[in-house]
């Protein structure tokens, strides 16, 4: 690694000698493999419940399948040379969601949430489609940082003008669409936070004490890293969205030790969580009750009132076993309120088991996976460092939301990437794919045989 | 190391720190799978068993329950209420088989057959299905089965509308099987309003409990009353067994009124002509004396011998659901153990343990336990479980049996049993009127257990016991072979046909 970086340093490259595969074959395999199984699953739901094929089958397969194949085409013409598995990935993942989402609306008739999911997904593809059409390079990013900054801010005060839904101001609702502008400012910060490290790593890499054997940064320094938890905490406390300030926070640490590799700004960052953690936890009831519940899950049904939501959780995860009920068997249902959005993973657990469950995971893994590689094959830095920040955003929420709905960690709000019910999620999702897929396009087409630093 | 010292851009080894952080992201998602497989495997369990986990219940109801059948014939069925909790029990003619069924409820659970059969009736039963292992594979529902009763619908039928509504029990023997023809419990309820989860099926529960009338109480095997004069075919029994009795016609050395041993009180008769009144006629007209007396030389080892023998203080009988035991008290001087012959003091008997009586004395002194389901069938209707062995125990002797039938037959043909004769057949019984309360100021108890058979048939084909708590007030022996006698008469006739 370190002797091949002099002669990387000398960049510019040449131009490489042998290129890399395009792959586009394989991705478009791929999605079509990912189509089907979300039609199998839209027609186990129906088979399970009413013992017939649901008559929207065909239309919902069909539909699906024009959206990734506008997807794909898009691809192929301007990201030759992206990532394959990136898009069938979302497709299937965002497939995946739909079945889930049109299961449980078969529980409840008055409330059909799978609809408007498909407008909002066939949005988010539209999304994908122009980023990937007319960003022709990720680099142009770096140019609109502040911009980016400012309206990710901007989308995070907004809802404060609005009034708390379920003990959390982070919707806005217009003419009947809620919409969560925080899952756009998710993207809108990545970027930022990418442009600002790529500028100024050297200085914050200049390290100052050290103590046993970690580097800590100056003082000076502190600076950026002590607003961006400011600006975490003032999330928490004004929004009461306990999920996207750890959400943000993680992802700056993260990024810093990328950029700087001091680990010293991981304690850092640590010792700034944990004191935010303590002081809201301490302040905020309703802060303070999700780690109540996550340490005694079941103090509700001890105490006669029967089983809270997270509980109903882990008894539907509990149900599931290793092979799961089957598609529209399980009782999920159970759990209330946001067993579409936030509590969605509990029925693909309870149903689909814990084979089920894992491959779900294992595919986030992949996303996650594939986000890192390239940025790691990419030489310079802000692009490495969106792509990490992009794939640590799906990780984090992955971990945030899963693990809070399994009881690893207390319950935050959270939306499961491309699985849960929220149209600003799968737009922003779907954002985040065209986003990594450009960059790893720039990766794979510069490639040159060698690994970067 | 140059990295920590001054550098220039782009020689910092990024790539390394990318895959420490790829690292760290990635045990984050090894963590989710790791606790993921501890809730769905590893504790799975717990959760699954938590009573606050509705799925078990969801599961239980989300088929239609078995059926329990007198004859041929469902008296349940369920409903599909499309609600969470799928089915609900339903009940044919549910006040009349409320003893026998009780109820099957979403929100108060189960009692009775629906308790006792409900492994069967709920599909959970193993035994159901015809390839376990198969089973657990695929995780279908196994089709619940049924419980098949041994109930005479004819009886049944005819004790209900012969209490017609009045406070009482009938239970019917076939007493050279045991099977359970008839058990009844007046007032009853319907127990399908208790099968759903709503607000009515709480109201009806509460209105139920509160009732002052008690219909939920199953009287026929729940609840003991003093048997009173019944008692005295057990008294007799153990006299004749013993030898303290030998001669059914001989005087017997019996004083009227009898002083109760060691105390000043008297025992007095309601009958006349109780003076050394030979045992037949003292059974025929129930002379207190008499038996008080006979039982006091019988003596308490053989009174409670006797009495054991016939089912008195047997905590286990299980038919399948528990029956009340019975009481004989063992503990008693001798004016406790001649009130407790003569069937008051602590002796309580259940309208079934009377049939007990009166069957065993119509199978030539053995008794066979009695029981009320005949099987348990699949849902297809194979047999899953026959009824069982049911054991045969010697009350007394064949001879003593044969003499107290003679003596049973007398009181119906002549004496304060007449109303329960039936033309064509030979009927034998014995009337009771037991007196309670503070004082025995309570409207008495009226008994009357009894057996019958047709001319041309070996041995009785039924045992009856009958209990009337609000009979008339017109106090006397008269009560019980007046408002009990004719109840057991209709059940008789149901059996035989006649």
């Amino acid at each position: 690694m370190t002797k091949a970086g002099t002669t990387v340093a000398a960049a510019p490259t040449p131009a490489p000698a042998v290129r890399l595969p395009r792959r586009r074959g394989i991705e478009l395999a791929l999605i079509l493999l990912a189509v089907l199984l979300s039609v199998y699953g839209y027609c186990a739901v129906g088979l399970a419940r009413t013992g017939t094929v649901p008559p929207g089958a065909a239309g919902y397969g069909a539909g699906l399948a024009v959206l990734a194949l506008c997807a794909h085409l898009a691809v192929r013409i301007r990201a030759p040379y992206a990532d394959p598995l990136f898009l069938p990935i979302g497709v299937l993942l965002n497939g995946l969601g739909l079945v889930l989402i049109y299961r449980l609306d078969r529980e409840t008739p008055a409330d059909q949430a799978a609809p408007a999911q498909l407008v909002w997904s066939t949005l988010g593809v539209g999304l994908f489609i122009a980023v990937v059409l007319v960003l022709r390079d990720h680099r142009v990013l770096q140019r609109y940082s502040y911009v980016c900054v400012v309206a990710a801010l901007g989308l995070l005060a907004l809802p404060i003008l609005f009034p708390a839904v379920n003990g959390a101001r982070i919707w806005i609702r217009i003419a009947g669409f809620s919409i969560q502008p925080g899952e756009f400012a998710k993207v809108l910060l990545a970027v930022f936070f990418a442009a600002y490290l790529a500028a100024n790593r050297s200085a914050l890499a200049y390290t100052g004490r050290r103590l046993w054997r970690l580097q800590f940064p100056t003082g000076r320094v502190l600076g950026p890293i002590v607003t961006i938890w400011l600006l975490s905490v003032g999330v928490l406390v004004l929004e009461r969205d306990l999920g996207t300030s750890l959400l943000f926070f993680g992802l700056f640490v993260v990024l810093l030790y990328v950029a700087t590799g001091r680990t010293g700004w991981i304690a850092v960052g640590l010792l700034l969580a944990v004191l935010g953690a303590v002081a809201v936890g301490r302040l905020e009831p309703h802060v303070n009750q999700r780690i109540e519940d996550w340490l005694h899950p079941f103090a509700t049904i001890e105490a006669g009132q029967g089983p809270n939501q997270l509980s109903q959780s882990l008894f539907a995860f509990a149900a599931g076993g290793v092979f799961g009920t089957g598609l529209g068997l399980g009782h999920s249902i159970l759990i209330g309120f946001a067993t579409k959005s936030d509590f969605i993973l509990a029925t693909a657990g309870e149903e689909l088991g814990l084979a089920g469950l894992a491959a779900v995971i294992l595919l986030y893994a992949l996303l996650v996976e594939r986000g890192y590689r390239a940025g790691r094959a990419l030489r310079e830095p802000f692009g490495r460092l969106l792509a990490v920040g992009l794939a640590s955003i799906l990780a984090l929420q992955v971990f945030v939301i899963a693990g809070g709905v399994t009881g690893l960690i207390p319950l935050t709000g959270m939306a499961m990437p491309f699985l849960a019910q929220g149209g600003s999620s799968v737009v922003t999702n779907w954002a985040i794919v065209a986003l990594l897929i450009r960059v790893s396009d720039s990766a794979r087409s510069q490639y040159d045989g060698r690994e970067a630093l | 190391m140059s990295e920590y010292g001054g550098f220039h851009e782009g020689e910092r080894p990024m790539a390394r720190y990318i895959r420490h952080a790829c690292a760290f992201c990635t045990l984050l998602l090894a963590a989710l799978l790791v606790n993921a497989a501890r809730v769905q495997v590893v504790q799975s369990g717990l959760y699954d068993d938590n009573p606050a986990n509705r799925r078990a219940t969801i599961a239980r109801y989300g088929q239609p329950r078995g059926d329990i059948l007198v004859g041929d014939e469902p008296v349940t069925g369920s409903v599909d209420t499309g609600e969470q909790l799928r089915y609900e029990r339903a009940y044919k003619n549910g006040p009349l088989y409320a003893p026998v069924t009780g109820f099957a409820s979403q929100s108060y659970g189960t009692t009775f057959l629906e308790h006792a059969g409900d492994g069967v009736l709920s599909g959970t039963d193993p035994a159901l299905s015809p390839l376990p292992v198969w089973n657990d594979v695929t995780r279908g529902p196994v089709p619940a089965g049924n419980v098949v009763t041994t109930l005479h619908r004819g009886a049944q039928e005819a004790a209900y509308r012969a209490l017609a509504g009045r406070k009482g029990a009938v239970a019917a023997i076939e007493p050279a099987t045991g099977r359970i023809l008839a058990l009844v419990s007046s007032p009853s309820y319907d127990p399908g309003e208790l099968s759903g989860n709503g607000e009515a099926v709480t109201s009806a529960w509460a209105r139920l409990n509160h009732d002052p009338e008690k219909p939920m109480l199953n009287r026929a095997v729940r609840q003991t009353y003093p048997p009173g004069s019944t008692f005295k075919v057990v008294t007799a029994a153990a006299a004749l067994d013993a030898g303290v009795a030998t001669d059914l016609d001989a005087r017997t050395d019996s004083p009227d009124p009898y002083r109760l041993p060691g105390t000043t009180t008297r025992l007095t008769n309601e009958a006349d002509d109780c003076r050394d009144a030979s045992l037949r006629s003292a059974f025929e007209w129930s002379c207190n004396t008499v038996f008080a007396k006979l039982g006091v030389d019988v003596g308490v080892k053989g009174m409670v011998a006797t009495a054991g023998a016939f089912g008195f203080n047997d905590a286990g009988l299980r038919i399948p659901f528990s029956v009340a035991p019975s009481t004989f008290d063992a503990h008693v001087d001798k004016a406790q153990l001649a009130l407790s012959s003569i069937g008051q003091y602590n002796t309580r008997a259940t309208p079934l343990q009377m049939a007990m009586v009166a069957s065993a004395v119509a199978s030539g002194g053995q008794l066979r336990s009695p029981y009320l389901v005949d099987r348990t069938t699949r849902h297809s209707g194979e047999t899953v479980a026959g009824s069982g062995t049911h054991p045969v125990r010697q009350v007394m002797k064949p001879s003593t049996a044969a003499r107290l039938k003679e003596l049973m037959a007398d009181v119906v043909r002549e004496g304060t049993g007449t109303q329960a004769a039936i033309p064509g057949a030979l009927v034998g019984g014995k009337t009771g009127t037991a007196q309670h309360g503070v004082g025995n100021a309570g409207v008495p108890y009226a008994w009357f257990v009894s057996w019958a058979q047709t001319e041309n048939s070996l041995e009785p084909q039924v045992a009856v016991a009958v209990v009337v708590e609000d009979a008339s007030a017109d106090r006397g022996e008269i009560s019980g072979g007046g408002d009990a006698a004719p109840i057991a008469r209709d059940v008789m006739r149901a059996v035989l046909g006649r």
